[in-house]
């Protein structure tokens, strides 16, 4: 039987222009989606049919993308989950954190809490999907992968070692169908209050280089992190807890 | 007797089928894209076209020009008469003398014809074009024995059945495979076709000493975004494929084949051939794609031409250099088609191979093939002290500075032009942040919707500025700016603007006076020939003129001016990067070593940087700007 596979898209932000286009982790999303689903993947937005960035998602070959209409000040998340929950979808897979908006990357958590559902998140690939269980490899640092299985449905942010998203070709992008649902009308009430500036650049550690040799060098860049000086404080009391992470930042100067 | 007539039977009779055949051709040729052209104007200026134009291109072969003057000449001219004679019955000693002097001719040129197929160059395609010389003379000596008694030199042969019956076999083989083969595919369709595609040739411009070399722009709101099946071209395209003689010219010329890419111009027109009519190229008698066997492609006019004609390396191997259109007798268009069917491939298919799906990304995102950030484009002339359009607002010279700005090595060429222009107190300024990327490279890719979008953006930056002159240092921008903004250019932006490239414009100012230059005192120097420059553009003279007023002796490679080597770098080829087994820079660095030159002068950014990537020891590499500039007088004040 096949499976409802859905990506949620967004409009991204190139990181030198400035550009819309689309987002770097949606649309690779979209590419798993592909893998799993086919052209039967359904690709759901929430804001206007009209974003041109919608098409440079459709050129990938998506014969429709379906949009729930909503102004920009109105809640996506209400949107998705009410659209998530008169759909019967096994499995949803967003971007870990959209390009442009909050930003904030609580989209799959707050999705999978209204619904109900696992999430799992950082996900490189979905291998297999068989008797109601999807074998998936999550994304660790340094290329390391681990399997987990999880039941259907489940919801999946799509990490940047995810297979990078095909060309998206002009022709079939400007012949998608735009597929418009009504969307919600709640107010980010949140959002409403905020304003947008642009980032200050944050102050970085300095990195200082303690390797005398190449060889040493090249252990520092490949080297798995050795955790060795942290410790697991779980039958200590709260106050022993807090003192401990106290003094970590005041021993990495971050409080004085 | 009884079999007299049956010589005029069968001219009548092989001179229908003929005719069946043409017509059945010219069917085929409907089946393509609507294309308005003057059909009456144009066979008018047929003659014309054939005479001087494709002449002009022929009679670089003396042997071959002259062969073909006395061969076509002769079987037009004696076909003619042979209908009056042999069908019309017309008994005037004159005429019939006539028809043995154009038969007589015409057997001179098949025998030299002959000559050259005795050991033909590997270019030329064997099969049945080895029968044609044979043919040929076939047909002139039967007509020649044929009229020998109308001209009174025989007495009237009518008496010997024998006789009547060997002539009727010459008559059909010879004018089977002239009139016959003509309008049924063989060898000699090349005139049929040929003469028609001459006539209706989709670049009228070219004719007459013109240059047309600009892209045709796609219609976006086309149901398929170029061309995905044969019958997606223009219907004078499929004529023009099959106009092809096969003389394998293209592929002599073409870098991608000597490098062992698998491109052959030559076997790309035929496999065009075989998707008009439909079939396979087991017939196919000429040199394969380089790697690729022979026989193995299908297609018909209405199947997806990369789905078993042409395989998609093959139409990325082209570096759009136009060697095999210069150099073709028929004028064909090899690059418009190409570049069409990649305009499907990236339009519709989203399969441009390697990096070039993320240069248009770049290209998309940021106006710049590099992915670099839209603000950091002037950075390059943070030193330079330039002014910009828009807070000059007019300008005499506007210095187009293109992609050219992002890359360390173009930016020493950017900066002895400025230190140039400065010199000889040029009013110029640059867009700034307000440039963006040509779009060549876009286009090249077939992605005609972004270069299109880029045009259309560069030409509304343009429009709020007033200057006289474009000048640009990258031979593919000034191609762009050109030949191919015109088509999107409705504001009339670039109206009344000269569009130069540096070393034209470099050359004005030296020749007025307005630059002073020492002699140049280093060694050899060769110049090469940027193909957007020279093919494209004409422009062969002025960077050769500027190099003999510093005294240098141009010591020119054998391939140079209008057969220049392709570096390697145009149409994105470096982008697709399609594995050969030689790299196009290296067999053109080599030209260059052959020279015995200690320097290669050079035109284009890009021919530089594909140049410079030959590993050393070989000559060094420098933009022409970068070579005066070191020859500056200095003033004394």
């Amino acid at each position: 039987m096949p499976h409802k596979v859905i990506s949620l898209i967004s409009v991204g932000r190139h990181p030198q222009s400035g550009r819309s286009r689309r987002a770097d982790q949606d649309s690779r999303a979209v590419e798993l989606g592909l893998k799993l689903a086919g052209t039967d993947l359904d690709v759901v937005h929430a804001g206007s049919s009209q974003e041109p960035v919608l098409r440079q998602y459709a050129g990938m070959g998506l014969p429709k993308v379906t949009v729930l209409e909503q102004d920009e000040s109105a809640d996506a998340l209400v949107s998705i989950a009410d659209y998530l929950k008169s759909e019967k979808a096994d499995i949803v897979l967003t971007g870990v954190r959209a390009e442009s908006g909050e930003s904030s990357g609580m989209t799959p958590y707050i999705l999978s809490e209204q619904l109900g559902w696992p999430i799992v998140a950082r996900v490189a690939d979905i291998v297999d999907i068989k008797e109601g269980e999807a074998q998936v490899l999550l994304a660790l640092p340094r290329g390391q992968r681990r399997q987990v299985t999880v039941k259907l449905p489940f919801i999946a942010s799509i990490d940047n070692a995810a297979e990078a998203a095909r060309q998206s070709a002009f022709g079939p992008g400007l012949r998608a169908k735009m597929d418009s649902q009504k969307g919600s009308t709640v107010e980010d009430s949140v959002r409403v209050d905020w304003s947008e500036a642009p980032a200050k650049a944050r102050p970085k550690r300095l990195k200082i280089v303690k390797a005398k040799t190449a060889a040493d060098r090249f252990k520092a860049a490949t080297a798995k992190p050795q955790g060795g000086s942290g410790k697991v404080m779980k039958n200590e009391s709260a106050q022993e807890q807090a003192q401990a992470i106290f003094d970590l930042l005041i021993e990495e100067k971050v409080i004085r | 007797m009884v079999i007299d007539w049956l010589p005029s039977v069968l001219i009548v009779v092989l001179l229908a089928l003929g005719v069946i055949g043409a017509l059945r051709r010219v069917s085929l040729w409907r089946a393509g894209q609507p294309e308005k052209v003057n059909l009456i104007a144009g066979l008018l200026a047929m003659p014309g076209r054939y005479l001087k134009d494709l002449h002009h291109v022929v009679e670089r072969d003396k042997y071959m020009s002259r062969t073909h003057v006395a061969t076509g000449g002769g079987f037009v001219l004696s076909m003619v008469l042979v209908l009056i004679v042999h069908v019309f019955n017309v008994q005037q000693q004159i005429v019939a003398w006539a028809l043995i002097g154009a038969l007589l001719i015409m057997l001179t040129g098949a025998f030299f014809v002959f000559k050259r197929r005795l050991n033909p160059p590997e270019r030329l395609s064997k099969g049945p074009w080895m029968r044609l010389p044979k043919s040929l003379i076939i047909y002139s000596l039967t007509f020649i024995v044929l009229t020998l008694p109308a001209a009174g030199i025989l007495p009237d042969a009518s008496g010997s059945v024998l006789m009547i019956a060997v002539l009727s076999v010459g008559i059909v083989i010879g004018l089977g495979e002239l009139l016959f083969g003509m309008g049924w595919g063989g060898p000699m369709k090349h005139a049929f076709a040929g003469a028609l595609h001459l006539a209706f040739h989709r670049r009228s411009e070219r004719f007459g000493g013109g240059r047309s070399t600009g892209l045709k722009p796609v219609n976006l709101d086309g149901d398929v975004l170029g061309v995905a099946k044969p019958s997606d071209f223009k219907w004078n395209q499929l004529l023009g494929f099959d106009a092809c003689v096969q003389c394998g010219k293209c592929q002599a010329m073409c870098p991608a084949f000597a490098a062992g890419q698998p491109l052959n111009p030559k076997k790309l027109i035929q496999d065009m051939v075989v998707g008009l009519a439909g079939g396979t190229d087991a017939n196919y008698a000429g040199s394969p794609y380089p790697g690729k066997e022979v026989g193995n492609a299908k297609g018909g006019p209405n199947e997806i031409i990369t789905a078993g004609l042409v395989s998609q390396e093959t139409l990325w191997s082209c570096t759009t250099c136009r060697a095999c259109v210069e150099e073709c007798p028929m004028m064909i268009e090899h690059v418009d088609a190409i570049v069409d069917m990649r305009r499907f491939l990236t339009m519709e298919k989203g399969e441009t191979p390697n990096k070039g799906s993320e240069v248009l990304e770049n290209i998309i995102a940021t106006d710049n093939p590099g992915g670099y950030a839209p603000g950091s484009r002037t950075n390059w002339a943070a030193d330079q002290n330039l002014a910009v359009m828009k807070e000059k607002k007019e300008t005499d010279v506007l210095f187009w500075v293109s992609d050219g700005a992002f890359d360390m090595r173009s930016q020493r060429i950017l900066r002895a032009f400025v230190k140039l222009m400065k010199h000889a107190n040029v009013d110029v300024a640059i867009l700034g942040d307000e440039e963006r990327d040509s779009g060549d490279v876009a286009r090249r890719l077939g992605d005609d919707a972004t270069f299109q979008s880029l045009a259309q953006r560069n030409l509304a930056t343009l429009g709020q500025y007033k200057f006289k002159k474009i000048v640009t240092t990258d031979p593919h921008a000034y191609h762009c700016l050109r030949n191919e903004y015109a088509d999107f250019d409705k504001e009339g932006a670039l109206e009344g603007v000269e569009v130069l490239h540096h070393t034209t414009f470099l050359n004005q100012l030296v020749q007025s006076g307005a630059l002073k230059l020492d002699a140049f005192k280093g060694g050899k120097v060769t110049y090469h020939d940027p193909c957007y420059l020279g093919r494209y553009n004409g422009e062969y003279e002025a960077p050769r003129e500027l190099l003999r007023s510093l005294g240098i002796e141009i010591a020119e490679m054998e391939r140079s001016g209008f057969r220049s080597r392709c570096c390697g770098g145009g149409g994105g080829a470096p982008i697709t990067d399609i594995p050969g087994e030689r790299r196009i820079a290296d067999m053109r660095m080599e030209d260059a070593s052959t020279t015995g030159a200690e320097l290669v002068a050079v035109g284009c950014q890009q021919c530089t940087a594909m140049l410079e990537g030959v590993v050393e020891p070989r000559p060094v590499v420098k933009d022409i700007s970068e070579i005066l500039v070191d020859q500056l007088a200095e003033e004394v004040h």
